[in-house]
């Protein structure tokens, strides 16, 4: 057999249908579901006469505009729009008959963050959402890619998405990380060296001892911002620590299935000649905390750079860049340092998992925030409690931070949670575009360790300078 | 969905890199539970300020292109979030044709499934059609999805790939998912051999 790589693997085991042209349909093993990019599909089927052909694996979770405040099962606490949506959720995953978890129970959160924890996400699966984050199942060994609506209609319909291979990248991170430098820290990395086209047309499968040495959680944010590179998907292959951290969530197999499912995950990795269309080599050594400056996440740079000018340029990013400082009110050859925050967010599903939240009460324990609002916003009701449990809602709470219930919240601002104009955020998140988190508001992405330090000192500040 | 044969129409001039889909529909308008209605707010942040009042130097507030059916922008246009409400708010406006050296993946797919044709050209070419459409709305493109070719106002023709299928659904304005229930037999046997190779799913 030729060599092939973990994406070859995968997909080969998928291939429900191959017409002459190479277009194929690809099985999905699990399709996860939200409020906002679903009602369209769902009203498709039922205009359509047609079912859901898999329910049982597809699962459905309220997670974009739902608030992120106390009080929210009662849809009066909703603004009317979401409310509807929320409402269609519910009815929708009634009648077709699919997996819910609703705002009020505890196992709810953002999609990407309670597939992995409910044990739904396995290695070697395909798994699709109507959200372009759904590259953080990657980080399983999984092929995991976002979809349009259109899409997801056609996922419920019939399994299965249309779909031509995309080309294979490697993406290797070799040796080990310095003090201070974070999963987060790689991914944004990787998106400045290669620009967020870099990916476009590829899948990424991540390698190299500084992937190996990353938890899974830490995997999980490298592979989320895949996509913010233009890559169809990002991915990971499966390990000893993928294994741990998989056995014994509520879905994943057991008993001989568990031994079966084992056997085939291990076989789950590029073989040594395989073929690489594309490979990118960054030393760990030389990845630094990093900050967003623009608009773009390929506009990234050292905590320890200045503000850059639109003439370190080249071609269309020359208006690019002079369009970002504008908007972003920056002044070329100001020390990223000094640059004053107002607000920061910690969450999302790039960084609202337990880890994020330990890193970032780590930096917080015993100090207090000097920025106008900072606020947490763990990923799950599973991840809140666990926070609560080990005592890090009360450093949060005692430091100034808002502590609040799970969702996307100030990620996209699609709920109350918003910046006004001309706000400064420090945030965990994953897309620095205009207005992404509020009409004219301003986002600086960078690592949970790292949004705390800007909370502590209220301007960008490098972790490695807090004691 | 709408077939997309041959279209000859006022393109709009957009020579921005990374236009995302938060700039294309922000985040607010996507509280609906339909696919109509969005053109309104196509661009909203870059095309109207807080008031609402529309921001007059920007491209489709301008005269000249109000009316526009092609877009010709810069590279990866599209990037962002995979809101199928990009296209419907662009194909909701008028616009059926999107022309940029690069899109980003899922909205690229996405206007395939909505009658909108994305055409990736190469920037010196696309930097040809830019400086035509610069010239306003008595510069009318054409653009032939059949013979793959478009035409500036001045008669010049440039050529651009599309994948076959893509293609042959485009111009029939074909169903995908009604296509795929004909394969039916074939996601039935896959279905029952995965089952058996791999149990735990």
């Amino acid at each position: 057999m030729s060599p092939k790589t973990l994406y070859d693997k995968i997909w080969d085991a998928h291939v429900a249908h191959e017409a002459d042209d190479g277009t194929c349909l690809l099985y999905i093993d699990r399709h996860l579901v939200h409020e906002v990019t679903s009602p369209q599909a769902f009203e498709g089927l039922r205009m359509a006469g047609r079912k859901v052909r898999a329910p049982e694996k597809t699962i459905a979770v309220p997670d974009h505009n739902v608030p992120t405040t106390a009080g929210r099962e009662d849809p009066k606490n909703m603004t009317e729009d979401s409310a509807i949506q929320v409402a269609a959720l519910d009815k929708n995953a009634k009648d077709f008959g699919i997996h819910y978890y609703p705002v009020s129970d505890v196992r709810q959160g953002i999609v990407h963050i309670v597939g992995p924890e409910q044990g739904w996400t396995l290695p070697g699966m395909t798994v699709v959402c109507g959200d372009s984050h759904t590259a953080t199942h990657g980080a399983f060994g999984a092929l995991a890619h976002g979809i349009g609506t259109s899409e997801v209609e056609h996922v419920l319909a019939t399994q299965t998405l249309i779909q031509k291979k995309s080309k294979n990248m490697k993406v290797e991170i070799t040796g080990r990380l310095r003090p201070g430098v974070t999963a987060k820290d790689i991914t944004l990395s990787v998106i400045g060296h290669t620009g967020t086209a870099g990916g476009t047309g590829y899948v990424i499968e991540y390698c190299g001892e500084a992937i190996r040495d990353l938890s899974m959680e830490g995997r999980m944010t490298v592979c989320n911002m895949a996509i913010e590179g233009g890559a169809r998907a990002g991915l990971i292959a499966p390990d000893e620590k993928t294994f741990e951290y998989v056995q014994g969530r509520p879905h994943a197999p057991k008993g001989a299935k568990w031994e079966a499912a084992l056997a085939w995950w291990k076989t789950l990795y590029s073989d040594d000649d395989a073929h690489w269309d594309k490979v990118v080599t960054i030393k760990g050594e030389d990845i630094a905390p990093v900050v967003t400056w623009g608009t773009s996440p390929e506009d990234v740079l050292p905590i320890t750079a200045n503000v850059p000018s639109a003439d370190d340029f080249e071609g269309g990013k020359i208006g690019a860049a002079q369009r970002s400082l504008d908007y972003m009110g920056l002044t070329p050859g100001t020390p990223l340092r000094e640059i004053e925050i107002d607000t920061v967010f910690i969450g999302s599903c790039t960084n609202g998992r337990i880890e994020d939240l330990r890193a970032a009460a780590e930096v917080l324990k015993g100090k207090k925030v000097k920025v106008k609002r900072a606020m947490v916003v763990p990923g799950s009701g599973l991840v809140r409690a666990q926070a609560e449990e080990e005592g890090l809602a009360d450093i949060f709470k005692e430091a100034g931070f808002e502590w609040r219930l799970a969702g996307c919240s100030m990620c996209l601002a699609m709920n109350p949670d918003q910046l006004s104009e001309g706000e400064r955020c420090a945030s965990t998140s994953n897309r620095n575009f205009e207005g992404r988190q509020g009409y004219k508001g301003r986002t600086h992405l960078m690592s949970p360790a790292m949004a705390a330090a800007a909370a502590v000192t209220g301007r960008l500040t490098d972790i490695r300078e807090m004691n | 969905m709408d077939k997309f044969d041959k279209l000859t129409g006022i393109a709009a001039p957009m020579p921005l890199v990374n236009v995302d889909t938060d700039m294309i529909i922000p985040k607010q308008f996507l509280k609906t539970i339909k696919r109509s209605g969005l053109g309104v707010n196509l661009f909203d942040e870059m095309r109207y300020d807080r008031q609402g009042n529309e921001i007059a130097d920007f491209v489709l507030n301008q005269t000249q292109y109000r009316e526009a059916e092609i877009l010709v922008a810069g590279e990866n246009f599209g990037c962002g979030s995979s809101r199928e409400h990009a296209p419907w708010a662009i194909k909701d406006f008028g616009i059926r044709c999107v022309i940029a050296p690069s899109f980003a993946d899922i909205f690229y797919n996405n206007c395939f499934k909505n009658g909108i044709l994305p055409i990736t050209l190469p920037q010196e070419q696309v930097d040809v059609l830019m400086k035509d459409a610069e010239k306003g709305s008595n510069a009318r493109m054409t653009v032939e999805l059949e013979a793959q070719t478009v035409t500036t106002s001045d008669g010049e023709t440039l050529s651009f790939e599309v994948d076959s299928f893509k293609k042959h659904c485009l111009l029939q304005g074909l169903d995908d998912i009604g296509l795929t229930m004909e394969k039916a037999g074939a996601i039935d046997s896959f279905e029952k051999s995965a089952a058996a190779e791999r149990p735990w799913v």
